[in-house]
Protein backbone atom coordinates (compact mmCIF):
# COMPACT_ATOMS: atom_id res chain seq x y z
CA UNK A 1 0.00 0.00 0.00
CA UNK A 2 1.28 3.12 -0.54
CA UNK A 3 1.00 6.87 0.54
CA UNK A 4 0.62 10.37 -0.50
CA UNK A 5 3.99 10.57 -2.68
CA UNK A 6 5.24 14.22 -1.72
CA UNK A 7 9.02 14.56 -2.44
CA UNK A 8 10.06 15.78 -5.78
CA UNK A 9 13.04 14.65 -7.43
CA UNK A 10 13.26 17.65 -9.75
CA UNK A 11 11.31 21.08 -9.50
CA UNK A 12 9.01 20.96 -12.38
CA UNK A 13 8.23 17.55 -12.29
CA UNK A 14 5.83 15.74 -9.90
CA UNK A 15 7.93 12.92 -7.69
CA UNK A 16 8.81 10.29 -10.18
CA UNK A 17 6.61 7.97 -7.52
CA UNK A 18 3.71 9.01 -9.83
CA UNK A 19 4.92 7.72 -12.99
CA UNK A 20 5.96 3.99 -11.56
CA UNK A 21 2.46 4.31 -9.90
CA UNK A 22 1.35 5.20 -13.64
CA UNK A 23 2.55 2.12 -15.26
CA UNK A 24 0.97 -0.19 -12.99
CA UNK A 25 -2.72 1.42 -13.07
CA UNK A 26 -5.20 4.44 -12.79
CA UNK A 27 -6.09 3.98 -9.57
CA UNK A 28 -3.86 2.48 -6.23
CA UNK A 29 -4.86 1.73 -3.01
CA UNK A 30 -3.77 4.04 -0.54
CA UNK A 31 -3.07 4.30 3.57
CA UNK A 32 -4.21 7.72 4.76
CA UNK A 33 -2.22 8.86 7.85
CA UNK A 34 -4.82 8.35 10.13
CA UNK A 35 -5.09 4.35 8.84
CA UNK A 36 -7.87 5.09 6.49
CA UNK A 37 -7.76 2.59 3.28
CA UNK A 38 -8.61 4.61 0.69
CA UNK A 39 -7.03 5.44 -2.84
CA UNK A 40 -4.65 7.13 -5.00
CA UNK A 41 -5.69 8.23 -8.60
CA UNK A 42 -2.76 8.63 -11.15
CA UNK A 43 -4.35 8.21 -14.31
CA UNK A 44 -5.99 10.58 -16.43
CA UNK A 45 -9.28 8.75 -17.45
CA UNK A 46 -10.04 7.98 -14.29
CA UNK A 47 -9.26 11.53 -12.39
CA UNK A 48 -11.13 12.76 -14.83
CA UNK A 49 -14.57 10.22 -14.44
CA UNK A 50 -14.10 10.87 -10.64
CA UNK A 51 -13.97 14.63 -10.76
CA UNK A 52 -17.23 14.62 -12.90
CA UNK A 53 -19.09 12.16 -11.14
CA UNK A 54 -21.14 13.30 -8.42
CA UNK A 55 -21.77 9.87 -6.73
CA UNK A 56 -18.00 11.67 -5.13
CA UNK A 57 -18.89 14.14 -2.49
CA UNK A 58 -16.20 17.25 -2.05
CA UNK A 59 -17.56 18.17 1.73
CA UNK A 60 -14.58 17.89 4.07
CA UNK A 61 -16.45 16.27 6.73
CA UNK A 62 -16.65 13.11 4.84
CA UNK A 63 -12.78 12.93 3.28
CA UNK A 64 -9.58 11.98 5.06
CA UNK A 65 -6.44 13.57 4.78
CA UNK A 66 -4.02 12.54 2.17
CA UNK A 67 -1.00 14.86 3.58
CA UNK A 68 0.54 13.45 6.41
CA UNK A 69 1.85 16.74 8.30
CA UNK A 70 -1.63 18.43 7.53
CA UNK A 71 -3.45 15.52 8.73
CA UNK A 72 -2.72 16.38 12.20
CA UNK A 73 -3.54 20.05 12.31
CA UNK A 74 -6.68 19.03 10.66
CA UNK A 75 -7.88 17.40 13.21
CA UNK A 76 -6.97 19.56 15.77
CA UNK A 77 -8.03 22.36 13.79
CA UNK A 78 -11.72 20.52 13.57
CA UNK A 79 -11.85 19.79 17.70
CA UNK A 80 -11.04 22.98 17.96
CA UNK A 81 -12.93 25.14 15.01
CA UNK A 82 -16.17 23.17 15.32
CA UNK A 83 -18.45 25.74 13.63
CA UNK A 84 -15.56 25.54 10.58
CA UNK A 85 -16.64 22.56 9.83
CA UNK A 86 -19.52 23.00 7.49
CA UNK A 87 -18.99 26.74 6.65
CA UNK A 88 -22.25 28.26 5.32
CA UNK A 89 -21.21 29.37 1.78
CA UNK A 90 -17.99 27.51 1.50
CA UNK A 91 -19.51 26.35 -1.79
CA UNK A 92 -16.39 24.35 -2.91
CA UNK A 93 -16.89 21.92 -0.42
CA UNK A 94 -20.43 21.46 -0.87
CA UNK A 95 -22.21 19.23 -3.11
CA UNK A 96 -25.68 19.90 -5.02
CA UNK A 97 -28.20 21.10 -4.75
CA UNK A 98 -26.46 23.57 -2.01
CA UNK A 99 -23.67 24.04 -4.18
CA UNK A 100 -25.67 24.80 -7.13
CA UNK A 101 -27.58 27.64 -5.33
CA UNK A 102 -24.01 29.55 -4.91
CA UNK A 103 -22.65 28.81 -8.04
CA UNK A 104 -25.26 30.11 -9.99
CA UNK A 105 -25.04 33.43 -8.17
CA UNK A 106 -21.90 33.54 -9.18
CA UNK A 107 -21.31 31.97 -12.80
CA UNK A 108 -22.80 35.20 -14.63
CA UNK A 109 -19.75 37.55 -13.10
CA UNK A 110 -16.82 35.05 -14.56
CA UNK A 111 -18.17 34.59 -17.80
CA UNK A 112 -15.52 34.57 -20.73
CA UNK A 113 -17.33 37.81 -22.14
CA UNK A 114 -17.22 39.74 -18.99
CA UNK A 115 -13.57 38.42 -18.35
CA UNK A 116 -12.45 39.75 -21.76
CA UNK A 117 -13.96 43.36 -21.02
CA UNK A 118 -11.36 43.36 -18.01
CA UNK A 119 -8.53 43.24 -20.71
CA UNK A 120 -7.56 46.46 -20.39
CA UNK A 121 -7.34 46.76 -16.67
CA UNK A 122 -5.61 44.36 -15.97
CA UNK A 123 -2.80 45.25 -18.70
CA UNK A 124 -2.42 48.48 -17.00
CA UNK A 125 -2.42 47.40 -13.64
CA UNK A 126 0.58 45.08 -15.32
CA UNK A 127 2.07 48.05 -17.24
CA UNK A 128 2.10 49.95 -13.78
CA UNK A 129 3.92 47.20 -12.14
CA UNK A 130 6.66 46.87 -14.86
CA UNK A 131 7.35 50.55 -14.66
CA UNK A 132 8.09 50.22 -10.96
CA UNK A 133 10.66 47.35 -11.00
CA UNK A 134 14.27 47.68 -10.55
CA UNK A 135 17.22 44.74 -11.18
CA UNK A 136 17.56 42.53 -9.40
CA UNK A 137 14.03 42.01 -8.38
CA UNK A 138 11.91 39.15 -6.56
CA UNK A 139 9.73 38.37 -9.28
CA UNK A 140 7.16 37.30 -6.89
CA UNK A 141 6.76 39.56 -4.48
CA UNK A 142 7.29 42.68 -7.07
CA UNK A 143 5.08 41.33 -10.25
CA UNK A 144 3.33 37.63 -10.03
CA UNK A 145 1.67 38.35 -6.49
CA UNK A 146 0.54 41.89 -6.64
CA UNK A 147 -1.30 41.46 -10.62
CA UNK A 148 -3.54 38.95 -9.42
CA UNK A 149 -4.10 40.43 -6.23
CA UNK A 150 -4.89 43.75 -7.68
CA UNK A 151 -7.62 42.46 -10.36
CA UNK A 152 -9.21 40.53 -7.72
CA UNK A 153 -9.58 43.09 -5.13
CA UNK A 154 -11.13 45.31 -7.84
CA UNK A 155 -12.96 42.61 -8.84
CA UNK A 156 -14.64 41.61 -5.65
CA UNK A 157 -14.38 45.77 -3.81
CA UNK A 158 -11.81 44.38 -1.44
CA UNK A 159 -9.15 47.78 -0.55
CA UNK A 160 -5.87 46.80 -1.84
CA UNK A 161 -4.27 48.95 0.92
CA UNK A 162 -5.66 45.37 2.73
CA UNK A 163 -3.33 43.55 1.09
CA UNK A 164 -0.80 42.82 3.98
CA UNK A 165 -3.66 40.79 5.99
CA UNK A 166 -5.16 38.75 3.09
CA UNK A 167 -1.93 38.37 1.92
CA UNK A 168 -0.22 36.94 5.02
CA UNK A 169 -2.93 34.94 6.20
CA UNK A 170 -3.89 33.06 2.78
CA UNK A 171 -0.25 31.97 2.95
CA UNK A 172 -0.55 30.49 6.57
CA UNK A 173 -3.77 28.71 6.06
CA UNK A 174 -2.25 27.30 2.49
CA UNK A 175 0.93 26.35 4.37
CA UNK A 176 0.98 22.02 4.60
CA UNK A 177 3.03 22.25 8.06
CA UNK A 178 2.17 24.81 9.49
CA UNK A 179 0.90 24.59 13.64
CA UNK A 180 -2.61 24.65 14.50
CA UNK A 181 -2.62 27.66 16.73
CA UNK A 182 -0.95 30.05 13.93
CA UNK A 183 -3.55 28.27 11.72
CA UNK A 184 -6.20 29.27 13.83
CA UNK A 185 -4.95 32.73 14.41
CA UNK A 186 -5.08 33.52 10.59
CA UNK A 187 -8.61 31.99 9.90
CA UNK A 188 -10.01 34.56 12.81
CA UNK A 189 -8.09 37.18 11.27
CA UNK A 190 -9.11 37.06 7.99
CA UNK A 191 -12.92 36.13 8.91
CA UNK A 192 -12.53 39.26 11.45
CA UNK A 193 -11.52 41.44 8.17
CA UNK A 194 -13.85 40.14 6.07
CA UNK A 195 -16.58 40.61 8.46
CA UNK A 196 -15.86 43.88 8.85
CA UNK A 197 -15.74 44.57 5.20
CA UNK A 198 -19.28 42.93 4.65
CA UNK A 199 -20.81 45.32 7.38
CA UNK A 200 -19.24 48.30 5.37
CA UNK A 201 -20.62 46.89 2.04
CA UNK A 202 -23.71 46.76 3.66
CA UNK A 203 -23.74 50.20 4.77
CA UNK A 204 -22.17 51.84 1.64
CA UNK A 205 -22.54 49.44 -0.90
CA UNK A 206 -20.23 49.88 -4.31
CA UNK A 207 -20.37 48.57 -8.03
CA UNK A 208 -18.26 45.36 -7.30
CA UNK A 209 -18.81 41.56 -6.85
CA UNK A 210 -19.38 41.34 -3.42
CA UNK A 211 -21.78 44.34 -2.64
CA UNK A 212 -24.02 42.40 -5.43
CA UNK A 213 -24.20 39.43 -2.98
CA UNK A 214 -25.84 41.35 0.05
CA UNK A 215 -29.10 39.51 0.03
CA UNK A 216 -27.24 36.16 1.78
CA UNK A 217 -26.56 36.31 4.97
CA UNK A 218 -23.04 37.40 6.46
CA UNK A 219 -21.99 33.37 7.10
CA UNK A 220 -22.43 32.78 3.75
CA UNK A 221 -21.04 36.42 2.12
CA UNK A 222 -18.04 35.46 4.79
CA UNK A 223 -17.67 31.98 2.92
CA UNK A 224 -17.85 33.12 -0.54
CA UNK A 225 -15.23 36.32 0.09
CA UNK A 226 -12.71 33.78 1.87
CA UNK A 227 -12.71 31.37 -1.07
CA UNK A 228 -12.82 34.27 -3.90
CA UNK A 229 -10.03 36.27 -2.09
CA UNK A 230 -7.78 33.35 -1.36
CA UNK A 231 -8.38 31.32 -4.58
CA UNK A 232 -8.34 34.57 -6.97
CA UNK A 233 -4.65 35.69 -6.07
CA UNK A 234 -2.62 32.56 -4.92
CA UNK A 235 -3.31 30.54 -7.68
CA UNK A 236 -2.22 33.01 -10.52
CA UNK A 237 0.22 34.62 -8.31
CA UNK A 238 1.73 31.05 -8.42
CA UNK A 239 1.56 30.25 -11.74
CA UNK A 240 2.88 33.58 -13.01
CA UNK A 241 6.39 32.89 -10.58
CA UNK A 242 6.21 29.01 -11.38
CA UNK A 243 5.23 29.86 -15.28
CA UNK A 244 8.09 32.09 -15.52
CA UNK A 245 10.97 30.10 -13.53
CA UNK A 246 9.62 27.11 -16.03
CA UNK A 247 10.41 29.62 -19.26
CA UNK A 248 13.38 30.90 -18.12
CA UNK A 249 14.91 27.14 -17.49
CA UNK A 250 13.47 26.29 -21.20
CA UNK A 251 15.14 29.49 -23.20
CA UNK A 252 13.18 27.98 -26.51
CA UNK A 253 9.49 28.15 -24.93
CA UNK A 254 10.54 31.55 -23.19
CA UNK A 255 11.48 32.82 -27.24
CA UNK A 256 8.16 31.41 -28.36
CA UNK A 257 5.60 33.04 -25.54
CA UNK A 258 8.21 36.88 -26.08
CA UNK A 259 8.12 36.25 -29.90
CA UNK A 260 5.20 34.46 -30.95
CA UNK A 261 1.76 36.17 -30.35
CA UNK A 262 -0.05 33.24 -31.95
CA UNK A 263 1.39 30.74 -29.73
CA UNK A 264 0.78 32.80 -26.78
CA UNK A 265 -2.84 31.37 -25.78
CA UNK A 266 -2.03 27.57 -26.45
CA UNK A 267 1.43 28.67 -24.37
CA UNK A 268 -0.80 29.37 -21.58
CA UNK A 269 -2.83 26.31 -21.56
CA UNK A 270 0.52 23.74 -21.65
CA UNK A 271 1.78 25.70 -19.02
CA UNK A 272 -1.40 24.83 -16.58
CA UNK A 273 -0.92 21.19 -17.86
CA UNK A 274 2.88 21.02 -17.38
CA UNK A 275 2.95 22.41 -13.85
CA UNK A 276 -0.28 21.82 -12.39
CA UNK A 277 0.35 23.91 -9.00
CA UNK A 278 -2.97 21.70 -7.04
CA UNK A 279 -0.70 19.42 -6.36
CA UNK A 280 -1.89 17.88 -2.81
CA UNK A 281 -5.72 16.70 -4.23
CA UNK A 282 -8.42 16.97 -4.73
CA UNK A 283 -10.03 14.46 -2.18
CA UNK A 284 -13.32 13.17 -3.02
CA UNK A 285 -15.54 10.60 -0.72
CA UNK A 286 -17.47 8.13 -2.37
CA UNK A 287 -21.39 8.33 -1.40
CA UNK A 288 -22.02 4.93 -2.66
CA UNK A 289 -19.99 1.82 -4.41
CA UNK A 290 -18.81 2.98 -7.58
CA UNK A 291 -16.75 1.00 -10.34
CA UNK A 292 -13.90 3.28 -11.53
CA UNK A 293 -11.75 1.78 -14.26
CA UNK A 294 -12.31 -1.79 -13.18
CA UNK A 295 -12.13 -0.78 -9.35
CA UNK A 296 -14.42 -1.03 -6.81
CA UNK A 297 -14.46 1.91 -4.68
CA UNK A 298 -16.80 1.73 -1.78
CA UNK A 299 -19.02 3.90 -0.49
CA UNK A 300 -17.74 5.96 2.42
CA UNK A 301 -13.75 5.65 1.23
CA UNK A 302 -11.65 9.11 0.28
CA UNK A 303 -9.82 9.05 -2.94
CA UNK A 304 -6.97 11.48 -3.35
CA UNK A 305 -6.98 12.67 -6.95
CA UNK A 306 -3.33 13.84 -8.46
CA UNK A 307 -3.91 16.03 -11.16
CA UNK A 308 -0.11 16.53 -11.75
CA UNK A 309 -0.05 12.66 -12.59
CA UNK A 310 -3.09 13.16 -14.60
CA UNK A 311 -2.01 15.57 -16.44
CA UNK A 312 1.26 13.77 -17.13
CA UNK A 313 -0.29 10.69 -18.52
CA UNK A 314 1.19 8.93 -21.61
CA UNK A 315 -1.89 7.94 -22.65
CA UNK A 316 -3.38 11.14 -23.21
CA UNK A 317 -0.59 14.06 -24.06
CA UNK A 318 2.26 12.94 -26.00
CA UNK A 319 5.76 13.22 -24.41
CA UNK A 320 4.17 14.67 -21.44
CA UNK A 321 7.30 15.42 -19.51
CA UNK A 322 8.53 18.10 -22.41
CA UNK A 323 7.06 21.27 -22.05
CA UNK A 324 6.18 22.23 -25.53
CA UNK A 325 3.69 25.59 -25.96
CA UNK A 326 3.02 24.24 -29.63
CA UNK A 327 1.51 21.17 -28.19
CA UNK A 328 -2.32 21.18 -27.62
CA UNK A 329 -2.47 21.08 -24.38
CA UNK A 330 -6.69 20.88 -24.43
CA UNK A 331 -8.56 18.31 -21.92
CA UNK A 332 -5.64 19.03 -19.05
CA UNK A 333 -7.00 18.87 -15.50
CA UNK A 334 -5.43 21.96 -13.72
CA UNK A 335 -8.69 23.65 -13.09
CA UNK A 336 -10.15 20.43 -12.47
CA UNK A 337 -13.16 19.00 -14.03
CA UNK A 338 -16.83 18.45 -13.06
CA UNK A 339 -18.97 20.69 -11.06
CA UNK A 340 -16.64 22.06 -9.05
CA UNK A 341 -14.34 23.12 -12.10
CA UNK A 342 -12.31 26.49 -11.64
CA UNK A 343 -14.87 29.07 -11.39
CA UNK A 344 -12.27 31.78 -12.13
CA UNK A 345 -10.47 30.29 -14.72
CA UNK A 346 -11.22 32.78 -17.60
CA UNK A 347 -9.82 35.37 -15.29
CA UNK A 348 -6.68 33.89 -14.64
CA UNK A 349 -6.56 32.68 -18.36
CA UNK A 350 -6.91 36.39 -19.53
CA UNK A 351 -4.19 37.13 -16.85
CA UNK A 352 -1.23 35.23 -17.93
CA UNK A 353 -2.09 35.77 -21.70
CA UNK A 354 -1.27 39.68 -20.63
CA UNK A 355 1.36 38.94 -18.33
CA UNK A 356 3.41 36.90 -19.33
CA UNK A 357 3.75 38.46 -22.46
CA UNK A 358 4.29 41.75 -21.38
CA UNK A 359 7.29 40.89 -18.81
CA UNK A 360 9.19 39.24 -21.41
CA UNK A 361 9.01 41.71 -24.19
CA UNK A 362 9.31 44.61 -21.61
CA UNK A 363 12.67 42.62 -20.08
CA UNK A 364 14.03 40.96 -23.17
CA UNK A 365 17.23 39.64 -21.10
CA UNK A 366 15.40 38.60 -18.09
CA UNK A 367 17.44 35.69 -16.31
CA UNK A 368 17.60 34.11 -12.81
CA UNK A 369 19.59 35.69 -10.42
CA UNK A 370 20.58 32.71 -8.40
CA UNK A 371 20.90 29.06 -9.66
CA UNK A 372 17.73 26.85 -10.11
CA UNK A 373 18.46 24.64 -7.71
CA UNK A 374 18.96 27.89 -5.23
CA UNK A 375 15.55 28.82 -6.01
CA UNK A 376 12.89 28.02 -2.71
CA UNK A 377 10.02 26.25 -4.09
CA UNK A 378 6.47 25.33 -2.27
CA UNK A 379 6.83 22.25 -1.68
CA UNK A 380 5.34 23.05 1.82
CA UNK A 381 2.11 24.81 0.61
CA UNK A 382 -0.98 23.71 -0.78
CA UNK A 383 -0.59 25.37 -3.87
CA UNK A 384 2.22 24.63 -5.85
CA UNK A 385 5.20 27.77 -6.93
CA UNK A 386 8.11 29.23 -6.06
CA UNK A 387 8.66 31.40 -2.46
CA UNK A 388 10.89 33.66 -4.53
CA UNK A 389 12.39 33.45 -7.92
CA UNK A 390 15.34 36.32 -7.81
CA UNK A 391 15.94 37.62 -11.19
CA UNK A 392 17.47 40.32 -12.92
CA UNK A 393 17.76 41.67 -16.60
CA UNK B 1 -25.51 18.80 -36.35
CA UNK B 2 -27.92 19.85 -33.84
CA UNK B 3 -26.67 21.17 -30.22
CA UNK B 4 -28.87 20.37 -27.13
CA UNK B 5 -28.05 22.45 -23.92
CA UNK B 6 -29.12 21.79 -20.68
CA UNK B 7 -28.66 24.68 -18.79
CA UNK B 8 -29.75 23.52 -15.56
CA UNK B 9 -26.79 20.95 -15.42
CA UNK B 10 -24.67 23.86 -16.56
CA UNK B 11 -22.24 25.19 -14.35
CA UNK B 12 -21.14 28.61 -16.56
CA UNK B 13 -17.17 27.02 -16.57
CA UNK B 14 -17.20 28.95 -20.18
CA UNK B 15 -15.42 26.01 -21.78
CA UNK B 16 -17.73 26.18 -24.68
CA UNK B 17 -17.56 29.89 -25.31
CA UNK B 18 -14.18 29.72 -24.76
CA UNK B 19 -13.44 27.08 -27.56
CA UNK B 20 -16.34 27.57 -29.93
CA UNK B 21 -17.28 31.48 -29.51
CA UNK B 22 -19.18 31.79 -32.61
CA UNK B 23 -21.90 28.71 -31.74
CA UNK B 24 -21.63 29.53 -27.79
CA UNK B 25 -21.84 32.11 -25.34
CA UNK B 26 -23.00 32.86 -21.84
CA UNK B 27 -25.84 34.14 -20.76
CA UNK B 28 -25.31 37.82 -18.83
CA UNK B 29 -27.34 36.59 -15.59
CA UNK B 30 -26.13 33.24 -14.85
CA UNK B 31 -23.41 32.69 -16.70
CA UNK B 32 -24.80 29.20 -18.41
CA UNK B 33 -24.86 27.96 -22.22
CA UNK B 34 -26.41 30.14 -25.10
CA UNK B 35 -26.77 28.39 -27.83
CA UNK B 36 -25.71 30.93 -30.67
CA UNK B 37 -26.67 28.73 -33.75
CA UNK B 38 -27.83 25.01 -34.37
CA UNK B 39 -27.52 23.48 -36.07
CA UNK B 40 -23.54 24.31 -36.41
CA UNK B 41 -22.60 25.77 -39.62
CA UNK B 42 -20.03 24.34 -41.79
CA UNK B 43 -16.58 24.47 -40.36
CA UNK B 44 -17.82 24.67 -37.00
CA UNK B 45 -18.30 21.05 -36.21
CA UNK B 46 -14.85 20.02 -35.12
CA UNK B 47 -14.82 22.86 -32.85
CA UNK B 48 -18.12 22.01 -31.36
CA UNK B 49 -17.35 18.13 -30.89
CA UNK B 50 -14.40 19.78 -28.76
CA UNK B 51 -16.54 21.94 -26.79
CA UNK B 52 -18.50 18.92 -26.01
CA UNK B 53 -15.92 17.31 -25.02
CA UNK B 54 -14.31 19.81 -22.88
CA UNK B 55 -17.84 20.49 -20.95
CA UNK B 56 -16.81 19.84 -17.10
CA UNK B 57 -21.02 19.24 -16.54
CA UNK B 58 -21.89 17.26 -19.57
CA UNK B 59 -24.27 20.27 -20.34
CA UNK B 60 -24.29 20.20 -23.87
CA UNK B 61 -23.98 17.59 -26.71
CA UNK B 62 -24.77 16.82 -30.38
Amino acid sequence: MTTFPMRRQRPLDPPDEFGVLREQGSMHRMTYPDGHEGWLVTGYGAARAILADNRFSNRTELQHQAIPARAAIAEQFKAQMPDTNRQPGMFLRMDPPEHTRFRKLLTGQFTVRRMKGLEPRIAEITEERLDTMTAPADLVEDFALPIPSLVICELLGVPYEDRETFQRDSATLLSLDGDVGSLIAAYQDLAGYLYGLIAKKRAQPDEALLSGLLDLEDDELLGVAFLLLIAGHETTANMLGLGTFALLTNPAQLALMRDDPSAVDNGVEELLRYLTIIHAGPGRAALEDVEIDGHQIKAGETVTISLPSANRDPAHFEAPDRLDLTRSATGHLTFGHGIHQCLGQQLARIEMRIAFPALLRRFPGLRLACAPSEVPMRSDMAIYGVHRLPVTW
Amino acid sequence: MEIKADTDVCIGAGMCALTAPEVFDQSEEEGTVVVLVSPVPEGQEALVRRAVQQCPSGAISV
